[in-house]
């Protein structure tokens, strides 16, 4: 496991992407220490009403050379929201890194990156990882419309992306898995490598397991510590209740019990 | 700076400063040692264990509430047997910090079993008697909430555990302080309290209850007041040392707790929100001791000015 820190970060960039999106750039007061794709931070969140514990939220790139971690930050709750209210050179205090993220050495050299909504904001670093290994990276990234889709530009910049949309307003018309590389074109791809809702999770988590493709998913349970201390965000796993803040995030489908 | 900031709660379990994790909060403590050195701490209480290992409660377990969070985890652990043979090794390395074990049971004859193992521990010096977990159906705070089965069951721990024996009280009981005069009698060394408020989340959008359990143990500066008041109370009604917790986030509620009567506290839900929250405290404590030019921490317990 990766050494792990609590760190006042500041605030290098803070961007509203899309209604209820943020994209936050975190700078590192010296140098960043190491951190594994698919790995989180806790964020300190100000002691309020409504909120009280930090926020979870999946690395979304590292820029070794700048030092900082970018964020992309859905705002909807009463924690998120208020992460977007801060303000360039603010400070913002995180426990980090988190989890045991991606194990790139499972990827096989033509991964397919799956994400749908905000689960899309791990496979950036992912994927950039992926290709300085060598890997063909290939993107499936769906939302309910195309104003969901967020970053392409930055995802085309790392690999071939296919998308799709529930209103059919760009790509494939339907869920991630009514696209054509979930159906006959599957077995062109040596892993599955996934975050995004459970039930999008589980239906891949099926194509995966009929087609015998190695697939590994990125839980989000709701957690309290971030580091396997209070055992509130357990999943049932084929092995017991394990933490996905510690033991995960990410998972083999096959230790999981998702039929 | 010559401020003394050691106690002795008796019966061999002398801590370096007042400040104990509190149990479920701080995993084995190593799960800390990125964050703080954690031997510096007063002690930390390890992850409640059973005589046979717990699965605990489904998800969801957790809900975030004003100030708090509700948590029903129900004694998730892996059994005495795993703790005494793979965990407590690894806990060999703390020498200045004293490491209690938090002992639970379903059944008198459980916790009895459990207590001989802890017992032949060298490294560990004391239990912390749970008789208050509000989320496992049997036993856990059953045994806390009548004078008579509280009694019980410590003075069945007491005829074969020889070391420093600290019970763990429940708030959810009409009067705190006569069960812990009952547990006194009984033979417990020192009292710790509160355990978790009985609380309730419900997600109205989805007219269903937050957690698994429906019900679940509330923790977090919301209980802070109810457990000052609570340490207070038990505090006169006992003579044997009072360890305090409930909502600790800063040296001042410490030293809050320490004016109420607790000789020592336990950080609890904070330790979550920051991990090196509970050296920050043991820092605090001593500044507040140089302002106030007060020689040693035992001066501050009971020491609130009426």
């Amino acid at each position: 496991m990766l050494k792990r820190f609590t760190t006042d970060f500041t605030v290098k960039q803070i961007e509203a992407i899309e209604p209820d999106y943020i994209l936050l750039t975190l700078k590192h007061p010296d140098n960043l220490p190491e951190i594994n794709a698919g790995q989180f931070v806790e964020v300190k969140i100000p002691d309020t009403a409504g909120t009280f514990l930090r926020r979870p939220i999946s690395v979304h790139y590292v820029d070794r050379e700048a030092n900082t971690i970018t964020l992309l930050i859905r705002t909807v709750g009463n924690g998120t929201r208020m992460l977007g209210l801060l303000k360039q050179n603010d400070t913002l205090n995180l426990v980090y890194p988190l989890g045991n993220g991606f194990d790139c050495s499972k990827a096989g050299n033509r991964p397919l990156l799956i994400g749908g909504g905000v689960g899309v904001a791990p496979l950036l670093y992912l994927g950039h990882i992926l290709k300085e290994n060598g890997s063909d990276v290939n993107y499936l990234l769906g939302a309910r419309s195309a104003d969901g889709l967020l970053r392409m530009d930055a995802y085309k910049s790392i690999g071939n992306v296919a998308v799709t949309t529930e209103d059919g307003t760009a790509g494939t018309k339907g869920f991630v898995t009514d696209h054509e590389f979930l159906k006959s074109g599957v077995n062109q791809f040596t892993s599955m490598l996934v975050c995004g809702p459970t039930p999008m999770m589980k239906a891949i988590s099926k194509v995966a397991k009929a087609s015998g493709i190695p697939c590994y998913v990125s839980l989000e349970n709701k957690m309290a510590c971030g580091i396997g201390v209070c055992l509130c965000c357990v999943t049932d796993t084929k092995k017991g209740h394990k933490c996905v803040c510690s033991e995960g995030p990410v998972f083999d489908i096959n230790d999981l019990k998702w039929e | 700076m010559g401020v003394n900031l050691s106690v002795d709660l008796g019966k061999g379990l002398k801590l370096q400063n007042p400040v104990m994790t509190a149990s479920g909060t701080f995993g084995y403590g190593y799960e800390y040692d990125d964050f703080i050195d954690v031997d510096s701490l007063g002690g930390i209480i390890v992850k409640g264990t059973t005589l046979k290992p717990r699965e605990g409660n489904a998800y969801p377990r957790l809900a975030e509430t004003p100030r708090g969070i509700i948590n029903a985890v129900g004694l998730q652990n892996k059994g005495v047997d795993y703790f005494c043979d793979n965990i407590n090794p690894k806990l060999k390395k703390y020498t200045k910090t004293q490491v209690l074990v938090n002992v639970s049971g379903s059944c008198v004859e459980d916790y009895v079993a459990t207590a001989e193992r802890i017992n032949e521990l060298d490294n560990i010096p004391a239990i912390e008697l749970n008789i208050s977990c509000p989320n496992v159906k049997e036993g856990g705070m059953g045994f806390g909430t009548s004078c008579e089965s509280a009694a019980n069951v410590v003075s069945a721990v007491r005829k074969v555990y020889k070391k420093h024996l600290m019970v763990k009280l429940t708030p959810n009981v009409t009067s705190i302080a006569d069960i812990a005069k009952a547990v006194e009698g009984a033979g417990a060394d020192s009292v710790s309290l509160i355990n978790t408020l009985l609380g309730m989340a419900i997600d109205a959008e989805r007219r269903r209850p937050v957690i698994s359990t429906v019900t679940g143990g509330l923790s977090g500066p919301a209980v802070k007041p109810v457990a000052l008041r609570m340490v207070w109370q038990v505090s006169k009604a006992v003579n044997i040392p009072v360890v305090g917790l409930g909502g600790i986030c800063s040296a001042t509620d410490a030293v809050e707790f320490l004016l109420a009567g607790a000789s020592a506290i336990q950080i609890g839900t904070a330790n979550f929100i920051d991990p090196t929250i509970s050296v920050q405290v043991v820092n605090g404590i001593q500044e507040y001791l140089v302002r106030h030019k007060i020689d040693s921490v035992k001066e501050l317990t009971g020491g609130l000015l009426l």
